[in-house]
């Protein structure tokens, strides 16, 4: 393709139910462009794990992604607490999730070490207090 | 293996299946979603004794080829038409999820 492709999706952080529906989306879009199923699979793991980082810790945001011709970049821009740690947050089975959430399944603490795997590149951006913004990068 | 080769044994009720053809290469077990997100492979059946609607996101997005509830859990009718939607297929059983994973794993040979 010659022209990058641009996405923007808003992540309500209200209704929990439908989270991961920014995530399907976009896996929708690539499947559309014909984008092979591992590139696929691993721009939906994380950017399903950042969409439900963003509904549990930051009361929803906004996903951007942009497909080149040899890459997919995530951006997640939210305006929750942001993270004071971040190296202690990427760590595996580091979370603050409260109980009603980990009842659910969430809370392993292995989102932000999953995005990392998953990716080429991660980059957070974070002001406690002013929100977060992580960015991503998937080659093909 | 298919998803309808595992109904075929008797032991597993289907709830939601779009997609019945669709091979299975393995079996992840796991509760905790990121740990499946981080660890189950593409096409491997997913045993777990979840059942929130969260369940369905997770096994499109790491493109499982199945849901298998084990211990008798139930869904409700939301979960069956969104995984009809998604193209998710969940299948249930009675037994425990070793004893599921056993099943499966006879049949692969
Ligand atoms: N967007 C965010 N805003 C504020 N804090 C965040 C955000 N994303 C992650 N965090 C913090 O980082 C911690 C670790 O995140 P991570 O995704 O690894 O685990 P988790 O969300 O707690 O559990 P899991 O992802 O396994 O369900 C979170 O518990 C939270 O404290
Ligand atoms: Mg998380």
């Amino acid at each position: 393709m010659a022209e990058s492709l641009y996405f923007e999706y808003p992540v309500d952080g209200e209704n929990f139910a439908s989270a991961g529906q920014a995530s399907t989306r976009v896996k929708r879009n690539l499947r559309e462009l014909g984008l092979d199923s591992e590139t696929i699979r691993r721009v939906s793991i994380a950017m399903y794990e950042g969409e439900i980082n963003m509904v549990i810790h930051a009361r929803g945001g906004v996903a951007k992604i942009e497909v080149t011709d040899s890459q997919i970049i995530i951006i997640l821009e939210d305006k929750g607490p942001g993270i004071a740690n971040i190296e202690q947050a990427m760590q595996e089975g580091f979370s603050t999730a409260p109980d009603d959430v980990r009842s659910l399944g969430f809370g392993a603490g292995m989102g932000l070490p999953n995005m990392k795997r998953y990716t080429d590149y991660m980059n957070i951006d974070s002001v406690v207090g002013e929100g977060t913004t992580i960015t991503m990068k998937v080659n093909y | 293996m298919t998803v309808k080769d595992i109904l075929a044994t008797g032991n597993f009720t289907a709830i939601s299946l779009p997609d019945e053809g669709r091979e299975i290469n393995g079996v992840y077990i796991g509760d905790l979603l990121s740990w499946v997100m981080g660890r189950a492979q593409a096409d491997n059946a997913w045993i777990t004794i979840m059942s929130n609607i969260n369940i369905v996101a997770v096994a499109s997005l790491a493109d499982v080829a199945c849901i298998i509830l084990a211990e008798g859990v139930t869904v409700d009718e939301t979960i069956k038409t969104t995984a009809e939607a998604k193209d998710v297929n969940i299948i249930s059983t009675s037994m425990p999820a070793y004893e599921a994973a056993m099943e499966l794993a006879k049949m692969t040979v």
